[in-house]
Order: C-alpha cells, then sequence, then structure tokens
C-alpha cells in the first residue's frame, strides 16, 4: 500500500546573490534534487549564478513550423486568389513570382516570428494562473528560493535557509 | 568612459515606474493640449469626408501630396526602434538599455500613424473594408498582388504584428513588477499581463534568447518594409522620375536616419520629464551621435547616387525633376533646406564630441534632421508628379490646403500623446535591463587604473 506523504513549500528571501547561492549549494549538499527548489529574482542573473542546472529547450523548432506554416498560407493565399479571380493586365502572368515571393516572404517571418513568441512563453512554462507561494519582494531586489519537498524534509531545508542567511521564511502550500 | 552608478532594485523600481506610479499636473495638461490637437485632426478628418477629397490641394497630376509623405515620413520613423532595439541587443551593446523599449514604443505609433494616412487618402476610406474582407458577388475581382499598393498592407501589418509581440515579450519581467506594486484591478490586470512571471532562471534564460532570436528574425522585416514602401513609387509605371533601382536602400537608410533622429528627440524629452538624468545619460547621446554620423553619410550616399544616376541617364523626366529642384523657386529653396537641415548642419556638428553629448544641441540637431527627412519626402514625391507626363501642358502644382496641414500635425500629436499614454501604464525604459546592467558591470583595475568593465556571456 502506497502512503501518500503530504507536500510543503517553504519560500526563503535572500537580500544578495551570494547567500541565495550559498542556500542553493546547501539544499545540494543535503540531497535535495534540482527538482525540489526553484529560484526566482527580479533581476537576470548570469545562467549557473545560483549553481543551478541548465535546462534543455526546444525553442529553435518554432520559428521553422512558423516560417512553414505562414509560407504555406501565405503561397496559398496568393495562388488560389490569382487563380480564382485572375485579373489580367496588359499580358502579364496571372502567377507571377516576384509579387508572390514579397508576400510569401512577409507571411513567412510573420509566421516565424508569432511562433518564435509562442514558443518562448510555452518554454517559459506560462501562463502560469496561479502564483503560488511567492513574495513581492523580489521584485524590490530579493532573491527567492521556494523549496517544495515532503512534510519530514521540510525542518532540514528550513535550516539550510536558515544558515545560508535567509532574510524571512515562509511557509505554504504547494501548487 | 562609461559613467558607473549603483543603485537598488528598489530604487531603480521607484524611479522607473515614476510615469505609472505618479500624476504630476504636467502630464495631464499636455496630453489635454495634445488630445485638443488630435480632435481638431478629426474634425478636419471629419470635414474632409463629407465635402470630399476637393478640399485637399491634391489634383491632377499631382494626386499624391501631404498624405503620403506623411505615410512615408512615419513608416520611416518606426525603423528606429528595430535599428536600435535589434542591431545594438545582437552586437550586446550596453549603452542600448534605456533607449530600447521607447524606440520599439515609437515604432508601433509610428507605424500605426502611418497606416492611417492611406486610409485618409483614399477620401471613402469605408471602402478599405473591401480590401480586407473582398467578395466577388458582383465585382468578380480581387486586390491585385501585383500591386506595390498591395505589397505595404503585407509589411507593415508583419512589422507591426512583430514590433508589438516583441514590445511585449520584454515587456512581462516588468509587468511582473507593476503587479507586485499594484493593488486592486490594476493588480488583477497586471497580473493578467505578467502571465504568472515569477523570475525563474529558465524564464530569465529565455527572455535573453527571446531578445536575440527575435532581433534576428525583425531585421529582415525591418529591411523588406522600408523597401516596399519605396517601390510604390520605383516600380510605378506613371511616374518616369521615380525610376531609380536605388530606391530601396536609400529609403531604407533614410528611415534610418530620420527613425534614430527621433529617438534622441524622444529621449531628451523622457529624460527632462520624468526626471530620468541617472539613467539617460551623455554617454547615451553620444553613441547615439556617433551611430547618426554613419547612418547620415551613408544615407547621403546614397542621396548623390539618385540624383546623379538620374542626372547621368539624361532621360527627359529625370533631367527635368532635378532641374526644378536645384533651380525653380520653391523647390529650390525646400531642397536647400532639406540639404541643410538633414546633412549639412546636424553631421559636421556631430564629430564633436561635446556636441554629442551636449542634451540640448544633441535635440535641435535631432529635429532638424526630422525637418529635412520630412522635406526629403515631399521633395521625392511631388515635384516628380508636378511634372509626371511627356506634355507640358498636364504638368501642374500643388498647394497644401489647411485640412492637409491640420492632419499631418494631428499626426505629431498623435504619436506624442500615444507614447506619454503609453508612459502611465508602462514603464518606457525597462527595469530588467537596467537591473541586469548593474549585475554584469564590473571595475578592472589595469596598471593604475580603475577601468570600467562589462561581463559578457558565451
Amino acid at each position: 500500500m502506497t502512503t501518500f506523504i503530504p507536500r510543503r513549500s517553504l519560500l526563503g528571501l535572500f537580500s544578495t546573490a551570494d547567500s541565495a547561492a550559498d542556500a542553493v549549494e546547501g539544499l545540494q549538499g543535503q540531497d535535495f534534487d534540482d527538482k525540489d527548489f526553484e529560484i526566482m529574482s527580479g533581476t537576470p542573473y548570469p545562467e549557473g549564478a545560483f549553481g543551478e542546472k541548465t535546462s534543455k529547450h526546444r525553442l529553435y523548432v518554432f520559428p521553422f513550423i512558423g516560417a512553414a506554416i505562414g509560407f504555406t498560407v501565405a503561397i496559398l493565399l496568393t495562388t488560389a486568389t490569382q487563380v480564382s479571380y485572375p485579373l489580367v493586365t496588359g499580358g502579364k502572368p496571372i502567377l507571377s513570382i516576384p509579387p508572390m515571393a514579397i508576400i510569401t516572404y512577409e507571411g513567412t517571418m510573420l509566421g516565424a516570428i508569432i511562433f518564435t513568441v509562442l514558443g518562448i512563453i510555452f518554454e517559459s512554462r506560462l501562463p502560469r494562473p496561479k502564483l503560488g507561494l511567492y513574495d513581492e519582494r523580489i521584485t524590490e531586489g530579493y532573491v527567492g528560493i521556494l523549496v517544495t519537498t515532503t512534510e519530514d524534509r521540510i525542518k532540514a531545508a528550513k535550516e539550510v535557509l536558515t544558515k545560508a542567511g535567509a532574510a524571512d521564511i515562509k511557509e505554504g502550500e504547494p501548487d | 568612459m562609461q559613467e558607473r552608478f549603483h543603485l537598488p532594485d528598489s530604487q531603480i523600481n521607484k524611479d522607473l515606474l515614476i510615469g505609472v506610479e505618479t500624476h504630476p499636473k504636467w502630464w495631464f495638461l499636455v496630453v489635454g493640449f495634445l488630445a485638443i490637437m488630435v480632435a481638431t485632426a478629426g474634425g478636419a478628418f471629419g470635414y474632409m469626408i463629407n465635402q470630399g477629397l476637393g478640399v485637399t490641394g491634391l489634383n491632377r497630376p499631382v494626386m499624391w501630396g501631404f498624405f503620403i509623405t506623411n505615410f512615408v515620413f512615419w513608416v520611416g520613423i518606426s525603423h528606429a526602434g528595430v535599428m536600435i532595439s535589434s542591431i545594438l541587443r545582437l552586437s550586446q551593446a550596453e549603452w542600448r538599455r534605456p533607449v530600447t523599449r521607447a524606440a520599439e514604443v515609437l515604432t508601433i505609433v509610428a507605424l500605426m500613424t502611418a497606416m492611417l494616412f492611406p486610409l485618409m487618402h483614399t477620401g471613402r476610406p469605408w471602402r478599405i473594408l473591401y480590401w480586407v474582407f473582398p467578395y466577388d458577388f458582383a465585382r468578380g475581382i480581387w486586390p491585385n498582388i501585383r500591386s506595390p499598393l498591395v505589397w505595404d498592407p503585407a509589411a507593415i501589418f508583419t512589422y507591426l504584428t512583430s514590433a508589438s509581440l516583441f514590445v511585449f515579450i520584454a515587456l512581462i519581467p516588468d509587468l511582473a513588477v507593476l503587479r507586485d506594486r499594484s493593488t486592486g484591478p490594476r493588480k488583477q490586470i497586471y497580473g493578467v499581463l505578467s502571465l504568472g512571471w515569477r523570475g525563474t532562471p529558465r524564464q530569465w534564460r529565455f527572455q535573453a534568447i527571446a531578445g536575440i532570436l527575435l532581433s534576428a528574425l525583425i531585421l529582415p522585416v525591418f529591411v523588406s518594409v522600408h523597401s516596399i514602401v519605396s517601390w510604390d513609387f520605383g516600380m510605378t509605371m506613371a511616374v518616369s522620375s521615380w525610376h531609380s533601382t536605388i530606391m530601396a536602400p536609400y529609403f531604407v537608410i533614410g528611415a534610418v536616419h530620420s527613425g534614430v533622429s527621433a529617438v534622441v528627440t524622444v529621449m531628451v524629452l523622457l529624460r527632462w520629464a520624468f526626471k530620468w538624468e541617472k539613467y539617460i545619460r551623455p554617454e547615451h547621446f553620444d553613441g547615439l551621435g556617433k551611430l547618426l554620423v554613419v547612418v547620415g553619410t551613408t544615407w547621403f550616399y546614397f542621396f548623390i547616387m539618385e540624383f546623379l544616376f538620374g542626372l547621368y541617364s539624361q532621360e527627359a523626366a529625370e533631367v527635368t525633376l532635378r532641374s526644378l529642384l536645384v533651380y525653380q523657386w520653391p523647390w529650390n529653396f525646400m531642397f536647400f533646406i532639406f540639404l541643410a537641415t538633414a546633412y549639412f548642419i546636424p553631421i559636421p556638428l556631430w564629430l564633436f564630441r561635446g556636441v554629442r553629448r551636449s542634451v540640448i544641441l544633441m535635440l535641435l540637431t535631432s529635429i532638424l534632421v526630422n525637418i529635412g527627412m520630412w522635406l526629403e519626402r515631399f521633395l521625392i514625391i511631388v515635384p516628380g508628379l508636378t511634372r509626371k507626363g511627356d506634355f507640358t501642358f498636364v504638368w501642374g502644382t500643388y498647394r497644401p490646403s489647411i485640412i492637409e496641414i491640420i492632419l499631418v500635425a494631428g499626426s505629431f500629436a498623435f504619436v506624442a500623446m500615444m507614447i506619454l499614454l503609453f508612459s502611465k501604464v508602462f514603464p518606457l525604459i525597462p527595469l530588467f535591463d537596467q537591473k541586469e546592467g548593474q549585475v554584469l558591470e564590473a571595475t578592472t583595475r589595469i596598471g593604475r587604473r580603475d577601468v570600467p568593465s562589462i561581463v559578457r556571456e558565451e
């Protein structure tokens, strides 16, 4: 029989990036997995500044998919409309590559950009309907370390955050 | 030498959100005045719709006048945002930080303004619906994609959508700051707009990637947009003097010249209005001034080439147009003013560091450039049309009416008003960009000197 162990969240607020990095190091030393804690900051710090691992992504697929869709839509639009409603002017071809290329190019770029934006939002794990355990001081310069773990490990996590110099520690329910 | 300061994040938030969180009297007075100007322009537009295009100065053969000049001018101004934001982001120029968002917002507002003018120019703008939602029930036709006038909406729509998305993505972290500092309905609205941003390393990483990737994608669009607008002239059969193959790069570089100058004007005004002396510093105007020397001189090179190509061909239409510009009043007067204000006054002044770092001189010279560049578009469009056709009895003149003047003035008021309205809701200097600049700056000891340096990520 599986025993359900309830999970709790702790949010530690640190006034400097160094103390936050110490906290992350402490958590990793106490065998907390990277999935157990999350770092939040109002300032973009260089990658790896807190000792976190870099996650993989597939963002670069999105512009290509968008470009392909945009290209197809533009080609269909220009071809289908000119074939369906031909406008004969001075013996010029009904389907002419240079003007079609211009509109197709714009359609391709529009598709690529729209899908890139969607990809960025998706890969950033947004939109997030609920903020969860959060503190507004994070955007005022504090670095937040959010630890979500089982109740039996919460005390150890709290000790690590306190030892690293957390200015404040909040407890709450996990998302 | 880069000037350095270090402020706590809370101070940066307070300083840069001053436009959103405080309500000074001047803002209401200025926006009120601008709204009156826009309303007057709206009234003039209504009068024109009621009475017909005959109330303008447009008449055969000059069927394009102030409206199309203004359309091209504002599309040109819109190129600043992408130029500054994308190119400086890709080249990791640190001095871009306070400039990017204002430039991008100027792009969006300028494009929206530009789009109004062809609509006004139709005289019956509701018929544009037949273009957007064509139907063939009784007419059996569809917009002709072989016309540059159909490429224009495709390009401008793509550019406007791209620029808007670019601004929104970069705005998300600042929306989170606004969410955290607001209460009540504003908090909920900013909360929705910020999409639940929390500032995790993954989210910041994708912000950085977004900046680079979108910059790289938007740059080709930026080149194509004004090229396509230039082809409204370069690919028109009717006006021989417009048939120059140099139109596309000439227009693009001219757009950058006028656009970056407009950004300088906007930055000076923002610095003064919101007391952002700590954030918009002489070093930023220095950087913009140097950029303008290069861009302005390149533009001037294309102008000379366009002029010379026309004369070298010895085609009657080309020679006639250039004779008109050089020898005939009032065209020669306008031509002289255009050259003086667009190049010969500002560029030599910008060669001097003292001028580039003087805020008031940068304001005056940037305004001069845009006076010159507005005249440039006017002198490309109207003189060619006055001499359109081989027979002198079809040649004509053009005098703008008060309606056109009010509508053009109203467009400037509209742009200024929209930027001020934006500043009431969102910050015009990216907060996180400023904070990142502080994180990455360092001081390195070399010999006996402490030299400012920047940490760059590969």
